[in-house]
């Protein structure tokens, strides 16, 4: 059953699919030129942001209720320890099975191992980031298991050989064109003469799926909330599939990140406003399901819980940074945010996309110094979008600053010999910090104006070459405004 | 609302340190310089700290801490004996507020970061100076000019000034103010970002420029000179003929021109009353 004496005292990192093979600017940069791709996303995330406006703007007490998530959240982390094993002990007492799992490969071995002991050879899906941010599909593929997504996004992603791009809507770059099209070539069975309609293609899905739910003896989900003093789980979805997957399969496993947790069931009443209004821009959500453990002749009548570390306690160790753990995955922030608007979520390499992604991935693989998850503190203008719209309140743009300083600190760590970047920050803040040295500087800048007869810089040298590939710089000016203020303004006796 | 002349026969004499911020004071410093003209005709007495230099959030947002540090202690010995500290950058003014303190601590020095935090309480951004302490709206200036103006992020949501700026400027006389679509999207600029991002730096601009020459304005007007480097850096390359001006210069503007090397020239074309989306 629990195997948590095993537990390593350290805190093991993430690993799984939390981290790309290039960095956000190198990815970005491909992203920005598919005109498809941004017109997809214009539209989508324009539309999304208008129905959470909407909807949130028709609760007077939304403030309040933000608050009241962010500190549910933040009472709910300093006591996670206790509240894991009080939430294993109600699992156990109604009938489940819990399992602990450091990171992403053993979470795999533990599921792998389990649906072997069925003796199944295919499993359906529930939505789950927590799966994708292991691999699970893959993992279960290379054991001989098919996994077959069913959430009707999900079902697009998986068929087209994809990989999801938004928390919430994760083929939100494809439009319905592109989804007619991967159906022709990739659903057995399709009818040959469906149209790119919605409602065709939705119930196309539907008549493909309705099978599989039929004849799979096992399914997999993750989990939006477990309560701890109930033992009870949670999944909360629009398309009815979900429903389908937690009570028609013999056997159900479930994985769920250790900090999706909840103390009592009275704090899902807070959690059930929030979500639904900031990430679907629904007053409510078309299908809550709950379910405590087994219930004989109902249901699944064998349970699993596997609980996964795979980078949470080193990031629940960081005291800026930890709030990253209060998320509950609504995905507001890359509605909002300009970045992720542009670039789509591929760009940011990991599971996790958008503002969220930029402060958790990091945080969950660790920063180096000179990794590729680095780059993603700094994939923000720090417009602070994200925090305005966050049903828990994080702090998104104050733990960008805080990783830049930590990726800072790591990179010095990693190698003696500085990067230019640190060569020019350190002068300038040394030139910066007297008054004299500032003033020489700024007549170094002035120089710039001989740079070119034009009224303004068109060229500069790299890596100023990147502002001016796009942006003229103004001349500096004959005179600064120091220099202005002495001749108006200061008594020369 | 006040009136200019209510408020010069009433209001005690406000002593206010103008820090310029590094950007203004090296790269435009008619922004600086119409910050003062428009506080001096409001009757405020204007002090520049000579020794003022940056408030360091360019270190502190590319990570540098421990080089903003210095910058930090140098901005709180310079500005620590002022009652009232204006600057005409809402990014600045969110820095000094939210961020000094914030860094002096992580970085284990209580003490500076408690002489930040004082500061910060008396620091003030150009359009809440006026608004919230001088208690001014109408600042008698005079700009018939077609204007968008675009809401800084760090004012609209470091901030919260909300409607104040645009406040300012729907009482100026002869203006026409445009409202800019999605005007509170980011323009890309971001510091470092527009560097080491540029690419998506350069596609946000482009959207930000396309809603600006939507408005057929002839200047964008915005708090902070750092997003209006940016903005009219793209405009410029565009060779798109539409102008930015900090909102402070657009203020400081008189009928009799009488600013601080700011020029103030007639429209071209005469103004359709009925013709503009007022803001």
């Amino acid at each position: 059953m629990s195997d948590r004496t095993n537990l390593p005292v350290y805190a093991p990192l993430g690993v799984g699919r939390l981290q790309g093979d290039r960095t956000f600017p190198a990815a970005a940069k491909i992203a920005l030129a598919d005109g498809q791709l941004r017109s997809n996303l214009r539209s989508a995330t324009a539309t999304i942001r208008a129905k959470r406006a909407n909807v949130v703007g028709e609760v007077a007490d939304w403030e309040e209720l933000r608050r009241a998530g962010e500190a549910i959240k933040a009472s709910t982390m300093a006591s996670l320890d206790t509240l894991l094993i009080e939430l294993e002990r109600n699992v156990v007492a109604n009938g489940g099975a819990v399992h602990w799992a450091r990171d992403a490969a053993e979470a795999n071995r533990i599921v792998t191992g389990l649906v072997q002991a069925t003796g199944a050879k295919q499993v359906v899906k529930v939505k789950s980031m927590v799966t994708q941010e292991i691999g699970l599909n893959e993992a279960l593929a290379a054991a001989g298991i098919e996994a077959f997504e069913t959430d009707l996004a999900e079902l697009i992603i998986q068929l087209g050989h994809d990989e999801p791009s938004h928390i919430l809507v994760p083929a939100i770059h494809r439009n319905r064109a592109q989804i007619r099209e991967i159906f022709l070539q990739e659903m057995p069975g399709v009818d040959r003469s469906i149209s790119d309609e919605p409602a065709v293609l939705a119930g196309e899905a539907r008549r493909y799926l309705r099978k599989k739910f039929l004849e799979t003896k096992v399914a997999i989900s993750g989990a939006n909330f477990a309560v701890a003093d109930t033992g009870t789980l949670t999944v909360v979805e629009s398309e009815g599939n979900g429903r389908m997957c937690l009570t028609l399969p013999d056997t159900l496993i479930t994985v769920m990140g250790i900090e999706k947790l909840v103390p009592t069931w009275t704090d899902l009443e807070v959690f059930f406003q929030l979500l639904p209004r900031s990430s679907t821009g629904e007053r409510m959500n078309p299908y809550t399901s709950t379910w405590t453990g087994v219930t004989p002749g109902d249901g699944p009548q064998s349970f699993h819980l596997v609980l996964l570390d795979n980078g949470r306690t080193a990031t629940l160790a960081d005291e800026v940074g930890r709030q990253a753990l209060h998320c509950i995955r609504c995905s507001a922030c890359l509605n909002v945010c300009p970045v992720y608007e542009r670039t789509g979520g591929h760009a940011y390499g990991s599971t996790y996309p958008g503002p969220i992604g930029a402060i958790l991935s990091p945080q969950l693989t660790g920063l180096t110094g000179d990794g590729v998850n680095d780059s993603l503190p700094y994939a923000s203008t720090l417009c602070g979008a994200c925090f305005d719209v966050c049903p828990v309140r994080i702090d998104i743009p104050s733990i960008l600053v805080d990783l830049r300083a930590r990726h800072v600190e790591a990179a010095k760590a990693a190698s003696r010999i500085p990067s230019g970047e640190r060569l020019a920050m350190a002068g300038v803040g040394w030139a910066m910090a007297g008054e004299k040295r500032w003033q020489l500087a700024q007549r170094g800048a002035g120089v710039l104006r001989h740079s070119t007869r034009r009224t303004t810089i068109r060229r500069l040298p790299w890596p100023l070459s990147r502002w001016t590939a796009s942006r003229d710089l103004a001349k500096p000016p004959v005179q600064t405004f120091r220099q202005w203020w002495a001749t108006e303004h200061e008594d020369p006796s | 609302m006040t009136q200019l002349d209510h408020n010069e026969v009433t209001a005690p004499r406000i002593t206010a340190a103008l820090f310029a911020t590094c950007l203004a004071d090296t790269m435009f410093p008619d922004v600086a310089k119409a910050t003062v003209t428009v506080l001096e005709r409001l009757g405020v007495r204007v002090e520049f700290p000579q020794a003022q230099t940056c408030c360091g959030q360019m270190h502190i947002n590319s990570g540098y801490q421990r080089d903003a540090l210095a910058l930090i202690e140098h901005f709180v010995e310079t500005f620590e004996q002022y009652e009232h500290i204006v600057l005409p950058s809402a990014s600045c003014a969110g820095s000094i507020r939210h961020q000094h303190g914030m860094v002096a601590r992580r970085l284990g020095k209580p003490a500076l970061a408690a002489r930040a935090d004082a500061i910060a309480r008396r620091t003030r951004e150009f359009s809440e100076f006026l608004t919230d302490v001088l208690k001014v709206t109408d600042v008698d200036a005079y700009f018939p000019h077609r204007v968008t103006y675009h809401p800084t992020c760090h004012s609209l949501r470091m901030l919260h000034v909300g409607d104040k700026p645009l406040r300012l400027l729907r009482a100026v006389r002869g203006i026409e103010l445009i409202e800019l679509p999605a005007a509170d999207q980011c323009c890309g600029f971001g510091g470092t970002f527009a560097v080491k991002n540029a690419d998506t730096s350069t596609a946000m601009l482009a959207d930000k420029m396309a809603n600006v020459l939507g408005t057929k304005a002839e200047i964008c007007s915005a708090a902070d000179a750092s997003c209006l480097m940016h903005i009219g850096g793209g405009l410029s390359r565009l060779t798109s003929g539409v102008r930015t001006m900090h909102l402070a210069e657009i203020l400081a503007s008189t009928e009799s021109g009488e600013t601080h090397g700011v020029s103030v020239r007639p429209s071209r074309q005469t103004s359709n009353p009925g013709s503009g989306n007022d803001v």
